[in-house]
């Protein structure tokens, strides 16, 4: 019986069907589900780590004790975790050992398009690319058995569209593999000069070993049907490849993509007329098509930006547009906002009518706060630098006499990631820069995963509580104030006591997320009395989707409050009442 | 190349409003009905409040999960403006099945810009419009939730897929508790949708 499964979903059926008995990882869309599905598969220890170079790290020394493991992570967090990788190339495995990388072509979620497919190259490490569920599901047993035999780690790439795409997929019995008896084997696993000059060059025979596997694996395969066209496509990009190409086009569709089969592809080149390579985002196999001496069309016509679609490609390809109807009316742009009753609101509505304060924040819901009405966030670059670009900030405004108090903001989750080495460089280093923790609770954005901060793990147990408040003062933070950002004037006070404040100090803004699903939330509305209302509009500078403006008064939609009352705190004339 | 007789149907609408539900007792009936069918939704940040989108395809074998402009043969779009946004996604000859319900965007709730009331007619000048207000039907039926499954008995009866086993995908994926309820929105769907064609 075929199930209907995503990506992440045929990925996680294919770790437990391959015998994986460790995984580590980090969320981020859009791999998260990966790590969430496989609570439904007995044996699996498997655990979100405060980040990604963690969850690698933990998952490879599973490896090197001698069971099968993975880590898994979306594309900008194997950035994060990139040192262990390239390491772990040299050094080798023990059992199988796949790490998953979710690329996000479009930026559907992401604050940037990096191709991770040259990861593969740079790190000299073998890679797989699915294309679709039945593809995620099969090749990961391969992959596992591609690391053991070559005794190497595998990039297992995905994208967006091939992690929450769904397709009927088959199933197949998981493999028990036996457990590696672990012994010391110090030139193998100490990664000391003398011992990687060695492994460089076993690094290189590995490489050439997997070139030579390229060229049979059985994922990488040919289907000629005609001899006019012949297009060389992997991964997601060749479905749509498929859809667009008149039906006697050839295909080369590969599923192992590093180190690329070159003599395959120049097999396949002389057997068509003119040759295509089609692949989402950089020229990755076109650039190393055609160092070979093989001609082909690719990026020349087909977008190296954004996400491909069918229409994209067709287009590209034609040069003809495709037949549309255009409505003749405008729309407004509808970006992502906070939720109604998201804690971050009352923090980010205190600052936004600040002159005197600038917010370097980082990667999470919050990041939301730097649009407008509240608008009130200056940077935003990666996880764990809005201690650290504050910091570098400060020093600066220091060079320049700029008297801003700067702030340097994350969320609970970010500050396990990444955080904590910030604040030890805000205090080491004596920043002028007010570190500040927006405790939700949970990991917001990409649907409410537990962290060390929670109090419970991936696989439900009860975790230990790690306290951002105890961590500031063990750092030497002299006073951490804690607040409830719902309460707009203890928020303000906070800030204005910060800001005073003669010792080092940082600042926990402390409410759960709205959408956490165990904690009870208060049920309650708010309401305008449109007799009070004097249309000033203030309640609308709080950025809330539940509040409109409607025949020149405020509004609350009853179906979207959820009673938090930061608009009825602004409203300077009573106007707003709880119910 | 994909044969021609894949379709193509685009799920609109806000993030939040619960395009998930319908999207799988949709595509547990056309895979009930033997049809191979893929899927393509978008998560993450997309769901706080933006805009968002669900393709599904169906046919005897689909290629591409997802479709790009000028390529679906339906939109259901769960909200209005959402309806216009996308509304180039479809096929010249495509249908739109549309929620006459606004959702202002944060700069319309903030006074910045304004929600245009010409939205109804516009679309209507283009394609085939099947409009109603499901969220008002669903309050009447007695649970505003149950606007979702309205939206689909619409699609189902604007284009023509009659012909599927819709309670039993219904029993698949609604709660026992509320089926009934369902079952009522489903039929409020299609006839609103037979009303106003």
């Amino acid at each position: 019986m075929k199930k209907f499964l995503s990506g992440n979903e045929a990925v996680a059926r294919g770790l437990f069907e391959a015998g994986v008995q460790v995984g580590s990882a980090y969320p981020g869309t859009p791999s998260t589900e990966i790590f969430e599905t496989l609570n439904q598969y007995e044996g699996i220890y498997h655990e979100w780590a405060p980040n990604e170079k963690v969850a690698l790290e933990v998952a490879y020394g599973a490896s090197i004790a001698g069971v099968r493991s993975v880590a898994a992570m979306k594309h900008v967090g194997l950035n994060v975790a990139a040192d262990p990788m390239f390491t772990a190339a040299y050094n080798g495995v023990g059992r199988g050992f796949v790490i998953i990388s979710a690329d996000d072509p479009g930026m559907h979620s992401s604050q940037n398009e990096q191709d991770n497919r040259h990861y593969a190259r740079a790190a000299k490490i073998p890679m797989f690319e699915p294309a679709d569920s039945q593809d995620a599901l099969d090749m990961m047993r391969e992959a596992y058995d591609v690391s053991e035999m070559y005794d190497i780690p595998v990039l297992y790439r995905m994208t967006t569209r091939v992690c929450h795409a769904r397709c009927l997929v088959t199933e197949n019995d998981p493999l028990t593999p036996e457990p590696l008896a672990y012994t010391r084997n110090a030139k193998k696993y100490i990664a000391a000069p003398a011992h990687a000059v060695v492994h460089r060059m076993e690094l290189e025979e590995k490489v050439q070993k997997l070139a030579a596997y390229s060229e049979t694996c059985r994922f990488n395969k040919m289907d000629i049907r005609g001899n006019e066209i012949g297009v060389v496509t992997a991964g997601g990009a060749s479905l749509i490849a498929r859809e667009v190409f008149p039906e006697d086009t050839s295909f080369l569709t590969l599923g192992f993509t590093w180190p690329l089969p070159l003599k395959l592809i120049r097999e396949f080149a002389k057997q068509v007329e003119t040759l295509y390579v089609v692949e989402e985002l950089d020229p990755f196999m076109e650039d190393q098509i055609k160092a070979a001496g093989i001609e082909c069309i690719g990026k020349d016509v087909i977008p190296r930006m954004y996400e491909l679609n069918p229409t994209i490609l067709k287009e590209a390809l034609t040069g003809e547009p495709t037949p549309l109807k255009t409505v003749e009316a405008k729309v407004v742009p509808r970006p992502p906002v906070l939720c109604p009753g998201c804690p971050h609101r009352g923090f980010f509505y205190t600052l936004s009518s600040r002159k005197d304060t600038i917010i370097a924040a980082d990667i999470g819901c919050y990041t939301l706060g730097g649009l407008a009405p509240l608008s009130a966030i200056d940077t935003v670059v990666c996880m764990g630098a809005g201690f650290t670009v504050a910091m570098g900030m400060a020093k600066a405004f220091e060079k320049t006499g700029d008297k801003k108090t700067v702030f340097g903001v994350m969320g609970d989750s970010t500050f396990f990631h990444s955080g904590i080495t910030g604040a030890i460089e805000i205090l080491y280093n004596k920043g002028n820069v007010i570190p500040v923790v927006l405790d939700n609770s949970t990991t917001s954005m990409t649907g409410q995963q537990d962290n060390p901060g929670t109090g419970y793990t991936l696989m439900g147990q009860i975790a230990d509580v790690i306290s951002i408040e105890a961590m500031f003062g063990a750092i030497g933070y002299k006073k951490v104030f804690t607040v409830d950002p719902q309460d707009l004037k203890a928020m303000k006070q906070t800030i204005d006591e910060a800001i005073a404040c003669e010792e080092r100090c940082a600042i926990v803004v402390r409410r759960p997320c709205v959408l956490i699903k165990r904690i009870q939330h208060e049920q309650a509305l708010c309401r305008v009395d449109r007799d009070l209302c004097r249309s000033c509009r203030r309640c609308l500078s709080v950025g809330c989707p539940a509040i409109f403006f409607v025949d020149g008064k405020s509004m609350i939609d009853p179906n979207l409050c959820v009673g938090c009352t930061v608009c009825l705190q602004v409203c300077p004339f009573d106007a707003i009442v709880k119910e | 190349m994909t044969m021609n007789n894949v379709k193509t149907i685009l799920l609109a609408g806000v993030g939040g409003q619960g395009t998930i539900l319908v999207s799988r007792i949709l595509t547990h009936a056309l895979i009930t009905a033997g049809f191979d069918v893929k899927m393509s939704e978008i998560h993450g940040m997309a769901q706080r409040g933006g805009s968002v989108s669900t393709t599904v395809r169906y046919g005897d074998k689909v290629d591409s999960p997802l479709v790009g402009k000028g390529a679906a043969d339906v939109l259901v779009s769960f909200e209005l403006m959402e309806a216009v946004r996308w509304s180039d996604w479809l096929k010249p000859d495509g249908v739109i099945v549309v929620n006459d319900y606004k959702i202002r965007p944060l700069p319309v709730a903030s006074g910045v810009a304004d929600y245009p009331d010409n939205y109804l007619s516009a679309l209507n000048e283009q394609f085939r419009v099947v409009a109603f207000d499901a969220g008002g039907k669903a309050e009447e039926l007695g649970n505003a939730r149950v606007m979702n499954v309205i939206m689909l008995g619409a699609m189902v009866e604007a284009f023509a897929m009659d012909a599927f086993d819709w309670d039993g995908a219904l029993k698949k994926h609604v709660p026992p508790k509320f089926l009934e309820i369902n079952r009522k929105a489903f039929e409020t769907g299609r006839m609103l949708a037979r009303k106003s064609s």
